[in-house]
């Protein structure tokens, strides 16, 4: 079958399962756009506002059904307008691939119009990219492309094709079978000595603490990492991007670790002698300050990427490799433990954190970010998928929406990207169609993208948009107050009238000051089949509660005072 | 010749694929990830479609595995080995241009030369060329012998690396080939001709 590039394109997409792929068209990938009419009954385009809309979809789509996401741009503007959904894809190792157009191969490096060296530009935010510069190479690179970003560490892969391949003729093979990357071979399964090591380890702890990270549901290890916390009675603290892997109302579940985790999981980690690491990686917002971090504790550290074992934290036992593979071989030589009063300390420590929740507090006359995130949990039946922004609401909806299925909190955690949630929220609906979705978000974050509110209305996207409102940039604003001197240099926010601009975009709406309105605007929002907005105008100056100041130890956490204290 | 050991120093051998940019990703990631280098060389293997990479690291096996660990990530490097206690074979090349418009310096110049692997490559009216192979630390012996001379310009290659004996650190699978004879091979099955 002879094929133009841009067929061969399209058909690779088939191929690797695509239905959906969120772009905007431009110059150099016309030739590619053209393609699309033949294929529309089988791959769908969602013509987004602005590329990294596009990017954050693809990702949202990846992180919601665990499958690659696709996005599409011209060449330079348009790719790099991809670049903070990249990087973002990067960080929370998410499958990606980025199809951009290039420049005709005779016109690179001529500075031609909209050119841009863009697998230069995206080198260091990509898990690996290609410039295509023969047609016969087209459909091996889509299918390795795919590939790559898809095992192993998943993570975003761009493919940078020219106009002239884009419209080269060539017979299409899509290639069968094992693909050869000699250079690339992720690692699966543990040697015995590596589990025997881990065993012994796990046998001499008296206070064990799992920190469950998002690695256990790229690699489908939920039950594996239950079974290990519930044979050995093992409390599972868990990281942000970590939340799912084991549902929050289970006994062994002590709560988000980190600067905004609970107190008690962060003692508990300061106070154990064995850490079991799965699939997380030690970032700085997990650790604070990495000299005093669990100095009391070995460490057993098993991830898929040899070069995140010893990076941050020194691991007695490291193991690198598939976490699903590693545990099933542990498990079988695992011994039933109990660690009665290891557990009972941190339900301790537990109680003395419900005592400070806002929640549990007299607080006539405002609308707490709190109160609206735990209704939102309450009224849905905590079983919608949230995809979040950047910032305090961010943390808080961590706190208070517990969640019991994995993946669904997606939430852009290492890059902390602002403008994610929502366009990210449009891309898991498309993934996910069947799921209740809503996108939290706060008023500086939506204003970054909001644009994507036309595609929403346009493709008539099912999602629920919850503006957190406090007219301020509200996590910068806590580091002010806690570390500037209260001096609110480019925090305050003028906003727009989100209901008229909703009305705008004709995307029905209200607009939330009292708590007890909540529950009928979340029904209200339920009840549209297509995309809704609802602004919550919050307490301006609230604040996330506990923090761990960053760079501080993990356990000198600023707490919220008791009520009387 | 005395094989001195090397104090502090590991090597990191890396085999990548010969192909554009390769270098780049490389570079990409030490900047990146801030590692420290001290030398780094690159050459043509056996085999057209592989290069070797020489990397010397000023610090401690871990810090070379941390190094390694990176590079293996990246999907053109196809192996690296870090080369820390085993047996190896050692190589940095030095060219150095010193003075020699005398009696006194032409004379120690050839004294010293005699006691190295060293040769003299160019002499001209004012100054001679010389060229000294051997490990990183007899080259630099060699220099600290040679600067009271006056050194007046001078360039090395940098450390390569190879272990001894019948551990091989190669591999016969370069990917374009294959990947070509796969793509035949589903042609075949197909009944179709590329």
């Amino acid at each position: 079958m002879r094929l133009t590039g841009s067929e061969i394109i399209m058909e690779c997409l088939l191929r690797e399962g695509v239905h959906v792929m969120f772009g905007y068209p431009g110059g150099a990938i016309l030739p590619t756009y053209d393609a699309m009419a033949k294929y529309e009954d089988r791959l769908h385009h969602v013509l987004v506002r602005h590329e990294q809309g596009a990017s954050h979809m693809a990702d949202g789509y990846a992180r919601a059904t665990g499958e690659v996401g696709v996005c599409i741009a011209t060449s330079g503007p348009g790719a790099t307008n991809l670049v903070t959904g990249l990087a973002t894809a990067m960080m929370d190792s998410s499958p990606i691939v980025a199809i951009t157009g290039q420049v005709p191969i005779p016109a690179i490096g001529s500075d031609a119009f909209q050119e841009t060296d863009v697998t230069g530009v995206t080198l260091p935010i990509t898990k690996h990219n290609y410039l295509v510069t023969d047609v016969d190479e087209l459909a091996y690179t889509m299918k390795e492309a795919f590939h790559i970003a898809r095992t192993g560490r998943p993570g975003p892969v761009l493919v940078d094709v020219p106009k002239d391949i884009q419209n080269a003729v060539t017979e299409f093979i899509y290639p069968e079978g094992h693909l050869i990357l000699p250079g690339y071979d992720p690692p699966a399964a543990a040697n015995s000595h590596e589990i025997d090591a881990a065993l012994r380890l796990i046998d001499q702890a008296e206070r064990p603490i799992i920190l469950a990270g998002h690695g256990i549901m790229m690699s489908g290890a939920m039950q594996e990492v239950r079974e290990l916390a519930e044979r050995a009675q093992i409390p599972v603290a868990l990281t942000l991007l970590g939340k799912g892997a084991l549902p929050e109302d289970h006994p062994l579940v002590i709560g988000m670790m980190g600067m905004h985790g609970e107190a008690s999981s962060n003692l508990a980690i300061q106070e154990a002698d064995l850490l079991i690491a799965l699939g997380m990686r030690f970032d700085d917002r997990v650790t604070g300050n990495l000299k005093t971090y669990a100095v009391n504790a070995r460490k057993i550290h098993i991830d898929i990427d040899r070069s995140e074992l010893n990076k941050n934290v020194r691991a007695d036992v490291g193991i690198a490799g598939d976490l699903k593979t590693v545990l099933k071989q542990l498990l079988p030589k695992l011994e039933r433990k109990s660690h009665h009063d290891w557990i009972h300390q941190i339900r301790d420590w537990l109680e003395d954190s419900s005592e400070r929740d806002i929640l549990n507090y007299d607080t006539p006359g405002v609308l707490l970010t709190a109160q609206v995130i735990n209704d939102i949990w309450r009224h849905t039946g905590g079983d919608a998928i949230t995809v979040t922004d950047v910032g305090q609401h961010q943390m808080l909806e961590a706190q208070y929406y517990p969640h019991q299925r994995p993946s669904t909190l997606l939430t852009s955690g290492g890059l902390g990207t602002m403008g994610f949630g929502f366009p990210a929220a449009i891309g898991a609906k498309f993934g996910v169609p069947d799921e209740e979705i809503w996108a939290i978000v706060g008023d500086g974050g939506f204003q970054m993208t909001l644009c994507e509110l036309a595609t929403a209305r346009q493709e008539n996207v099912n999602v629920n948009i919850a503006i957190i409102n406090n007219h301020f940039l509200g996590m910068v604003r806590q580091w002010q107050e806690l570390f500037f001197e209260k001096r609110y240099q480019a925090t305050p926010m003028v906003n727009p009238d989100f209901c008229k601009l909703a009305d705008a975009y004709d995307i029905p709406n209200r607009r939330v000051t009292q708590r007890d309105e909540i529950e009928d605007a979340v029904a209200f929002a339920r009840s549209i089949n297509g995309p809704t907005l609802i602004e919550f105008v919050v307490e301006k100056e609230e604040m996330v509660y506990p923090m761990v100041p960053a760079g501080a130890d993990l356990h000198d956490m600023k707490r919220r005072p008791k009520p009387g204290e | 010749m005395a094989q001195q050991p090397t104090v502090n120093k590991v090597t990191v051998v890396a085999l990548v694929e010969n192909e554009p940019g390769v270098l780049n990703r490389i570079a990409s990631l030490f900047r990146r990830r801030a590692f420290n280098i001290d030398s780094l060389t690159v050459g043509r293997t056996h085999k057209p479609d592989i290069s070797r990479m020489t990397i010397r690291v000023d610090a401690g096996p871990e810090y070379a595995r941390k190094i390694a660990n990176n590079l293996q990530k990246l999907v053109n490097v196809i192996d690296v080995r870090v080369i820390d206690n085993e047996p190896h074979i050692e190589r940095d090349l030095a060219l150095i241009k010193v003075r020699s418009d005398d009696a006194y310096s032409r004379n120690t110049l050839t004294e010293i030369c005699d006691r190295y692997p060293a040769r003299i490559v160019d002499v001209g009216p004012h100054v001679a060329i010389i060229e000294m192979v051997g490990t990183e630390t007899f080259v630099e012996k060699f220099i600290d012998e040679v600067r009271p001379i006056g050194i007046i310009e001078m360039i090395r290659t940098g450390i390569v690396s190879m272990g001894r004996g019948t551990r091989i650190h190669d591999t016969s699978v370069t990917r374009r080939d294959l990947a070509r004879a796969a793509l035949q091979a589903s042609a075949m099955r197909n009944g179709r001709i590329v």
